[in-house]
């Protein structure tokens, strides 16, 4: 029969189809293959750098624009007894601690970070999965946070340490991210402890996070513990410089 | 260095010289990187398979959903995997810009634009008449593009790839922050996310078309002509008079 023939043709191509993408796959897995793909991402990287400089600010919303809700991703409630021991006394007695390549390591309270130099911004938060959410930002500038502790002169990248098992699963590592000098002095970048004019609330990262607005969202720790000056982060946990960048294979540099 | 004269071919045809090489290897590069990028592009659609218009998303009612049909369709690589599909996503991205500008610089330096892609006057008025030959499934082989192939293939270099790269970079948040104007022109990033997929959408219908076509307009003289360069066209009364008189093979 025709039909039959014909159905056996598009199982035929169809099978190929399936074939020639499971080829693909194992050649995905390939090291090699890996690496080379990774040139987009320097392309990237490299492009942007080039057209932006210290000036170059992410768009700000007005207060119109803002949404209704503020979508929280990833953890919403770390476990961590410790953080929610700080959790349930309102962070009083929480410390940032800034260490690692300085000549002056130091510990900042919340009140210390609500004194320091202050910026409000509302931005656009673009999530990797491509949705996207506008909020305002109340924080202290990082850059004069960092210039503070007196960056000796190999720093090259700051380390987030966070206190939230990702996604809030206690099988999995403490999330962690990592940016370089060039966001870190930029002037949006803040380490945010209000959200629309309210005390950061724990889903969104509680009791401050991170907020460098020419990139994606994975880069927008929540829950900081630590900040570490660092020359590479080659030796630091996966050394791809953050959790789903170990994990998964999350571009370092999420400008795109 | 291999003529690119016309050559007499069977049948009282004529051999000639229709795609120049840089448009031959810029033609399937561009095949290869749409084809990644359409397949790896499934795969990143599907992390949230909701689209929107504006600035942001309003999770509670998206403009189209798309997750019930996206689970049939085939993605890069097979299973979801949002990291590797964006790698395969902008090397190929950056792949098909740098081949797009190298067949763009082409097509301007050598004027094959001008000569081949531009439809003269006589060639827009006989529009009707093309379009009653290709439903009558009628193809003549020419010497140049027909006026639809002229238009179809106009409206993709410079209107829907263009417009795809561009919505594609306003997703970026770096890019945004180098050029807010992009934000303005597409309406919003979710504007500009939305357009990114409907442009995907109107490539894949053109591969559909453009590949039907290939196949029933003669298969093999289309495929040997994006391989060599060389295309077989009837000798019609559209044929130029310096083609090659009538050969003796003609009555084989």
């Amino acid at each position: 029969m025709d039909l039959s023939r014909r159905n056996w043709f598009v199982r035929t191509l169809a099978g190929a189809g399936a074939l020639a993408l499971g080829a693909c796959d194992s050649v995905t897995r390939a090291p090699a293959v890996r690496g080379g793909l990774k040139l987009g991402e320097s392309l990237s990287m490299s492009v942007q750098r080039l057209l932006m400089n210290r000036r170059t600010l992410a768009r700000e919303y007005l207060s119109s624009d803002i949404a209704p809700k503020f979508r929280a991703n990833g953890s919403k409630n770390p476990l961590d007894p410790a953080y929610r021991a700080h959790a349930a006394n309102g962070f009083r007695d929480w410390r940032l601690r800034i260490d690692g390549l300085v000549d002056n390591p130091y510990e900042l309270s919340l009140d210390e970070i609500r004194a320091a130099s202050a910026r409000t911004q509302i931005t656009r938060h673009d999530c990797v999965e491509g949705w996207s959410c506008i909020g305002k930002w109340t924080g202290a500038r990082l850059g004069p946070l960092i210039e503070r502790a007196q960056l000796k002169p190999e720093a090259r990248f700051l380390v987030f340490y966070c206190a939230d098992n990702t996604e809030d699963n206690p099988s999995r590592p403490l999330y962690y991210e990592s940016i370089d000098l060039i966001d870190a002095y930029h002037e949006q970048t803040i380490l945010a402890h209000e959200l629309n004019d309210e005390p950061l609330p724990i889903a969104n990262g509680a009791p401050i996070r991170l907020r460098v607005e020419r990139q994606l969202g994975y880069k927008q720790a929540k829950y900081i513990m630590r900040i570490e000056v660092v020359a590479s982060f080659a030796d630091i946990r996966g050394g791809k410089g953050g959790y789903w960048e170990d994990r998964t294979g999350y571009e370092w540099y999420a400008g795109i | 260095m291999r003529t690119r004269e016309d050559i007499p071919a069977l049948g009282g045809r004529v051999s000639v010289y229709r795609h120049a090489g840089l448009v031959r290897v810029t033609h399937w590069i561009n095949a290869l990187c749409v084809f990644v990028l359409i397949l790896s592009g499934l795969n990143i659609l599907k992390a949230h398979p909701a689209l929107y218009w504006g600035s942001q998303s309003d999770f509670g009612d998206p403009w189209l959903r798309v997750s019930n049909w996206l689970q049939h369709l085939p993605t890069l690589p097979t299973m979801r995997d949002l990291a590797t599909g964006r790698n395969y996503h902008f090397f190929f991205a950056w792949a098909l810009v740098i081949n797009g500008a190298a067949y763009l610089g082409f097509g301007f330096w050598r004027k094959h634009f001008a000569r081949d892609l531009i439809p003269t006057r006589v060639e827009l008025g006989a529009i009707a008449e093309v379009a009653r030959e290709h439903a009558k499934f009628h193809f003549p082989h020419e010497r140049r593009y027909n006026v639809i192939q002229q238009l179809a293939y106009l409206a993709v270099i410079f209107g829907i790839l263009p417009l795809v790269v561009l919505s594609g970079l306003a997703m970026s948040p770096g890019f945004d922050a180098i050029a807010h104007w992009v934000l303005d022109f597409f309406g919003g990033r979710q504007s500009a996310r939305t357009v990114h997929f409907l442009c995907a959408v109107a490539i894949v219908l053109f591969i559909f078309v453009h590949v039907a076509l290939v196949i029933v307009s003669g298969f093999k003289n289309n495929i040997v002509s994006m391989i060599t360069g060389r295309y077989v066209v009837e000798r019609g009364p559209g044929s130029p008079a310096d083609g090659p008189k009538d050969s003796p093979v003609e009555a084989s």
